[in-house]
């Protein structure tokens, strides 16, 4: 217990007599709202007090930095050791275009890449399907085969640099290719360092990049964890991501809730896989987002952290203290900003990149402003990338760890926020598991319906979105967007078309075929993907095989 | 019998960011229309297929993708080719407000970018569709 | 061309067009089907239904696309529940079917039961001799999830199919109490899931209790999802179809069906005519006034207002 019985009941006496006065003075000046509401909807009382946390055992629940369950910080020394890992996603067009705005980024001080890939490379197709007019280049870089990855990340030494994939379904193949590029650039496997998104549950969930069913997409995964594990040990297999659940709309608690539902799925999947959990358990990774309520933000990553330490200890008897800590990437919340008055988003921005700060965050990407318009310019992202270096190096939250700690609030809405995504957890246990309630649509059917609510009350006007539905001006037309050149889609076509034309085609056909007889059985798929990729196979190529093989995947959508 | 409006509800092209979709359709349905929502992934062909054999009133497309100027505009034209230019087909996303009137040309009839209050989305449908003669 | 030359030529949009004005409500529908009803009767009617989350736009799905193979053409109706509060609907039962949208062979109509019961719309039916009259080889009638008894489906459709899956623990109840004697064959899918074995054996126990019939509904298992069990329904059905031909119980079904069809439209027509006439309108209020003051009775004043239509 963290507080003393009898001055709890003599707290508890001040404060019924408070509220009773209090109230008495709101019958004539009634506060600005009846009820006022969390980010999240979540109600917010007028005030918290030690009565709010009287069940909190501070050895508990809440521990020393670096120290189970890890609420205050996976490291004894946080940023006073060393700073998070300034890293900006980005990538568009072509390797080349997306390789010099890398080399721009380390220029400016970033300290870790994070490549954004077009939608065909996301769903496994190459620049010349059909399904891929209009999308080459378009939100991300695109990469049809070794040779784009080679030109990504030329001049850049892959010992030196960590680098984060966002990629998913064809996480494997992507991977195999980041190896062959190291490779050739005379850097071995166990020095390579980053991250591969590698989470196919939210994509069924919420951002649609999706290829294969359920079943062997978890397959692929667990063959990841387990080649990484002996071959690339420094590298996170997964980025177990809440961010775009949040994105669709979901509340804090329930970006907790699935995350971590997703997590338990993944550690499940591989122990069936026969893997041990302080094996690949150190290496799981997560993804969360920063929306604008900066407390309930705060909140949100010390539950999650609390959370998953418990998770791993009680439910998965780890015995690695890595195996408990949550490391996390944040990224800004993209739907928060608005396409009104963008420079205004510099400020949402300020504010979401303090909450992940605070919230004890290992990396973190700044949206820039213009990005409710289109991809960002330069200068918006230097912008974007300034703010955190304001923040790591002038705000001075970053001296001290886990300020916010002790906070009467902040430690009744990370206990409130723990406990509601368990509900959801236990929810979803009880559905058998998280991959069973993505088919019944439940998780997706809780997002949408916290994304409508959110949506009405921004149209009622109860919540106040600067500049949109309040404070609005007119406004000319933004200009000196970036554009994509539309002849990127030509020109990968033509690369691709050159390169079938130049490689051994026999070779390729071999790997893709030992590849196709190996997805058939239940060898690790990981070192054929490799041959293939070595052999110039494209990224089309490959997960056609794949397909071919396991099928696709069909969503499910509750409305 | 009033029949209510229908409005074929469709996501182009590749990305997969369907909040606004899905929201939008939940919109139009608590307006009193029937939506029928096609999910991710749709080519312009599916879309004008799903549109002429639904006999909608209009064709609401959310694209985030950027592929708008190529994906719209190919929707539009189909539907002509089979003597469909009465249905109404209007386009939402990050969609920057200089290709507009490029859209709006290739007869894409309103473009609604972020932040646009769904009633205004019902509202231009209600006020835009063509009576099914 | 006319919309009706169109039709008979297999015409999409007049086909979309014409199950609109039927919708609607507008003469023209009828009107249609009046000048071409003798064109249908090729097609051969598939129902399918079950409670929600079975799985039946997969299933369909699955069996289109093998029935694609064969090169026959399909349309599929496919029917959602309305809100009743707002009349709106979200109809999301393409998101299944994507694949065919594509296949130039399959024309996919979704509707809103815009208050029907019954698992259907009422413009189901007559959508279906639309379709039909197009030149569809095979109609697939997908039913709203309902749990109850009143399945209007079995009345237009030759072979119905009754999916259930398992674990669904009540609904096996509520099969019991009368859908069993709607499904002919039944499918217990997602059959990959705890409990298929059970459903499957409780299925058979139930339609065993049923008594002697001259059909034995088979009860089969498939995981649509992954196209699993689609061969051997196929199969039953095509035996079911077999059955019906050669007992003769396919004509007397659809003689029945026409008869039932009459019917319907007499009750509709009936019903039209009290609730849109104004001078039945005023008869029917003053008969409320006087049975609420004990001075009638709702037996007499039906007679009343039956004999008042009928001189008209």
């Amino acid at each position: 217990m963290l507080y003393d019985e009898d001055q709890m009941s003599v707290l508890k006496k001040a404060v019924e007599e408070e509220t009773a006065k209090t109230q008495e003075k709101l019958q004539k000046r009634p506060e600005r709202k009846e009820v006022f509401t969390t980010g999240s909807g979540e109600p917010v009382k007028r005030y918290y007090t030690p009565l709010d946390n009287a069940s909190m055992d501070y050895m508990d629940d809440l521990g020393l930095p670096g120290e189970y369950p890890y609420t205050r910080g996976v490291q004894p020394t946080m940023y006073r050791g060393k700073l998070w890992t300034m890293r900006m996603y980005a990538g568009f067009a072509t390797a080349e275009e997306s390789n010099r705005r890398y080399k721009f980024l380390v220029e400016q001080g970033s300290s870790g890449l994070s490549v954004a890939f077009d939608l065909p490379t996301q769903i496994g197709y190459d620049s010349d399907h059909p399904l891929a007019e209009g999308e080459v280049g378009k939100v991300g870089v695109a990469i049809d085969s070794l040779a784009d990855m080679e030109r990504l990340f030329d001049g850049i030494p892959l010992d030196k640099v960590s680098t984060s994939m966002t990629i998913n379904a064809p996480a494997a193949v992507l991977l195999a290719m980041y190896i062959a590029v190291a490779e050739k650039q005379g850097v071995s496997a166990e020095q390579l360092r980053g991250t591969i998104q590698n989470d196919i549950l939210k994509e069924y969930i919420a951002r649609g990049t999706y290829i294969f069913p359920t079943e062997p997409s978890m397959r692929l995964i667990t063959d990841i964890f387990e080649y990484c594990s002996q071959n690339v040990p420094k590298w996170n297999t997964i980025s177990i991501s809440g961010y775009h659940i949040r994105e669709a709309g979901s509340t804090a608690a329930q970006e907790v809730g699935f995350t971590l539902a997703d997590g338990i799925a993944y550690v499940e999947a591989a122990l069936k896989a026969g893997l041990h959990i302080d094996d690949f358990a150190p290496r799981l990774s997560f993804f969360f987002n920063a929306h604008n309520d900066l407390l309930e933000e705060v909140s949100k990553y010390r539950a999650a952290r609390r959370l998953w330490a418990r998770i791993m200890k009680d439910r998965f008897k780890a015995q690695d203290p890595r195996s408990m800590q949550l490391k996390f990437h944040t990224q800004t919340g993209g739907s928060t900003l608005t396409a009104q008055q963008p420079d205004n988003n510099i400020v949402r921005v300020t504010v979401q990149t303090l909450a992940a700060v605070l919230g004890g965050t290992q990396s973190l990407h700044t949206n820039s402003r213009d990005e409710a318009l289109a991809l960002p310019t330069e200068d918006s992202v230097r912008i974007a990338l300034r703010t955190q270096q304001i923040v790591a190096n002038e705000s001075g939250v970053t001296e001290v760890i886990d300020p916010l700690a002790g906070s009467y609030y902040i430690e009744a809405k990370t206990s409130e926020i723990e406990e509601a995504a368990m509900k959801y957890i236990e929810k979803i246990d009880a559905l058998g598991g998280a991959a069973k309630a993505i088919d019944t649509g439940y998780i997706q059917q809780e997002i949408m319906d916290a994304a409508y609510a959110y949506q009405k009350s921004v149209e009622s006007g109860e919540r106040i979105v600067v500049g949109m539905n309040k404070y609005q001006i007119e406004e000319a037309s933004p200009k000196g967007l970036l554009r994509v050149d539309p002849a990127v889609g030509e020109m990968q076509k033509n690369q691709l078309e050159s390169l079938k034309s130049n490689r051994d085609n026999a070779r390729v056909k071999e790997t893709l075929s030992a590849l196709h007889t190996a997805c058939e059985g239940t060898e690790n798929v990981m070192p054929l993907i490799l041959d293939a990729v070595k052999a110039y196979a494209t990224l089309g190529e490959i997960c056609d095989v794949m397909r071919d093989v396991f099928g696709e995947y069909k969503q499910t959508v509750n409305l | 019998m009033e029949r209510p409006i229908r409005v074929l509800v469709a996501k182009p092209g590749l990305d997969g960011h369907d909040r606004g979709a899905k929201v939008i359709a939940r919109a139009l349905r608590d307006a009193g229309m029937e939506v029928i929502y096609t999910g991710l992934r749709q080519t312009p062909e599916q879309i004008a297929n799903a549109a002429i054999q639904e006999d909608v009133d209009c064709v609401a497309m959310s694209i985030l993708s950027g592929a708008h100027n190529t994906l719209l505009p190919k929707v539009v034209h189909l539907l002509k080719e089979e003597g469909a230019d009465d249905i109404l087909v209007i386009g939402g996303g990050v969609i920057p407000d200089e290709d507009i009137p490029g859209l709006k040309e290739e007869g894409i009839q309103a473009v609604f970018t972020p932040g646009t209050p769904t009633q205004v989305t019902v509202d231009f449908i209600k006020s835009h569709v063509t009576p099914r003669a | 061309m006319d919309v009706k030359a169109k039709l008979l030529e297999g015409n999409k949009r007049a086909a979309a067009r014409i199950i609109t004005w039927i919708e609607s409500g507008d003469p023209r529908g009828y009107e249609c089907l009046k000048d071409l009803y003798a064109h249908a009767g090729h097609a051969y009617v598939i129902g399918i239904t079950g409670p929600p989350g079975a799985g039946k736009s997969t299933l369909t799905d699955q069996l289109v696309k093998r029935i694609r193979k064969t090169g026959k053409k399909v349309s599929i109706i496919a029917v959602d529940p309305t809100s009743p509060f707002t009349g709106g609907a979200i109809l999301g039962d393409r998101i299944r079917m994507n694949d065919l949208t594509s296949d130039a062979g399959v024309f996919i109509r979704s509707m809103g039961a815009r208050g029907y019961l019954g698992g259907i719309s009422e413009a189901t039916a007559p959508a279906i001799k639309v379709l039909d009259i197009m030149g569809s080889d095979v109609i697939i009638v997908e039913t709203v999830g309902v749990g109850q008894s009143e399945i209007d489906i079995v009345k237009h459709a030759d072979t119905t199919v009754m999916v259930t899956v398992p674990g669904l623990g009540d609904d096996i109840q509520t099969i019991k109490a009368g859908i069993m004697e709607i499904g002919d064959v039944f499918v217990v899918n997602k059959a990959d899931r705890d409990g298929a074995k059970r459903t499957v054996l409780e299925l058979e126990a139930m339609l065993d209790f049923n008594g002697e019939s001259p059909w034995r509904p088979p009860v089969l298992q498939a995981i649509a999802q992954q196209g699993k069990g689609i061969e051997v329904l196929i199969e039953a059905i095509e035996k079911h179809e077999q059955f019906l031909r050669e007992s003769g119980v396919f004509e007397a079904h659809r003689r029945r069906n026409i008869k039932s069809e009459i019917l319907e439209l007499i009750k509709k027509a009936v019903m039209i005519r009290v609730n849109d006439h104004s001078e039945t309108e005023q008869m029917l209020d003053a008969y409320v006034d006087q049975i609420a003051a004990h001075e009638q009775n709702p037996f007499t004043a039906a007679e009343q207002i039956m004999a008042h239509i009928q001189f008209k």
